[in-house]
């Protein structure tokens, strides 16, 4: 049995973006909770922090295709 | 991913997993992705692919549907003319005078328009049945709309500034100590020209990839197991796989909307930052 360790060194990586995308959200629910108007401003900042806690993840996932390296038998 | 070794059989990588019966299951991968239609000189690089020609659809498709749309118009719209202006709105405010603000953001509402039109369509053939192809797993594809999208940002924000220098002057906010200026113009220069083309070609493709290759997992291993699995359970959960790969279907539609406007998005964001006076 062999395998990419890469795929295991992802699944770690995915953890992090993981916390921060529950946590850009959790800010925004709250947010719009407390204020039901700001909902249009929040929704705009939520999801550019997404994107950006996002983008440590996807980089990961191509890190993960890229460094596969080569099978030894 | 080597081209050369999957296009030399001419079978469609996913057609040769699945029918690959004698090794055993064969998990679906990268290769699946590359799908060679006609191939012109044969073996080289120079194929058009599956993914080319459903993009070549959708842009047939977006024109045949906005210009057939938009031409009779209609104090009381049709339906045809109620989606054209909802996406329209849509794109215009929520994306372009919210971000890029009221001032300059009308000369941007095409490109904008364009690029979400294009991804979402381009993604959502993602799932259509018979398509079911998302154009954007190829990483060319999404890496030319990025290379437009900078461009155009930078363009916009060195013709702000007057000039090239004062648009890397900028980058640098005013009343910092001397010792941190060459610190932080490096960190901003590799966000502004290295790190955020990278960031929005790879989101939109690692997103399309990463969804498409779970509904292979799903709708394969569930073939596999249903089909040539040993005992009852096996062919159980084959059914389950099944049943799993369709929430995962509609998990993928809200996926490929999400990610169009996120696209779009931080395309405006970008382009905010560089019609802004001050940074």
């Amino acid at each position: 049995m062999y395998g990419s360790i890469a795929y295991l060194g992802y699944g770690l990586a995915a953890i992090g973006p993981g916390i921060g995308v529950g946590l850009i959200f959790a800010a925004y629910i709250n947010g719009v909770a407390r204020q039901p108007e700001a909902r249009g401003m929040l929704q705009t900042i939520a999801f550019t922090g997404m994107a950006i806690t996002e983008a440590l993840a996807i980089l990961g996932l191509v890190f993960a295709f890229v460094f596969q390296g080569t099978n030894p038998n | 991913m080597s081209p050369t070794v999957v296009s030399a059989s001419w079978l469609p990588a996913a057609v040769a997993t699945a029918e690959g019966g004698e090794g055993g299951f064969q998990t679906p991968g990268v290769a699946n992705f590359w799908w060679p239609v006609v191939p012109f000189d044969g073996t080289g690089p120079w194929v058009l692919t599956r993914p080319a020609l459903v993009l070549l659809i959708s842009v047939g498709l977006l024109a045949w549907f906005y210009l057939g749309a938009t031409r009779k118009l209609s104090v009381v719209p049709t339906k045809s003319q109620f989606l054209v202006e909802g996406s329209y709105n849509f794109v215009r405010n929520t994306i372009g005078r919210d971000i890029i603000g009221s001032k300059d953001f009308l000369q941007f509402v095409p490109l904008l328009m364009t690029l979400f039109t294009l991804i979402l369509v381009n993604n959502v053939f993602g799932i259509v049945p018979f398509i079911q192809f998302p154009t954007m797993s190829r990483l060319g594809i999404p890496l030319v709309l990025t290379v437009i999208v900078y461009i155009t940002y930078h363009t916009v924000a060195i013709r702000r500034k007057h000039g090239v220098l004062p648009y890397f002057k900028s980058l640098v906010p005013p009343g910092l100590p001397g010792w941190l200026k060459p610190i932080l113009f490096a960190l901003e220069f590799l966000t502004y020209f290295v790190i955020r083309p990278l960031t929005l070609a790879l989101r939109l493709f690692g997103n399309m990839l990463a969804g498409h290759l779970m509904l292979l997992v799903f709708i394969l291993g569930g073939e596999y197991l249903l089909l040539h699995g040993d005992n009852l359970f096996l062919n159980a959960s084959g059914v389950l796989s099944f049943v799993f790969s369709i929430a995962m279907t509609f998990f993928e539609l809200l996926i490929e909307f999400l990610q169009a406007f996120i696209f779009t998005l931080l395309a405006a964001l970008y382009i905010s930052d560089a019609v802004s006076e001050h940074h």
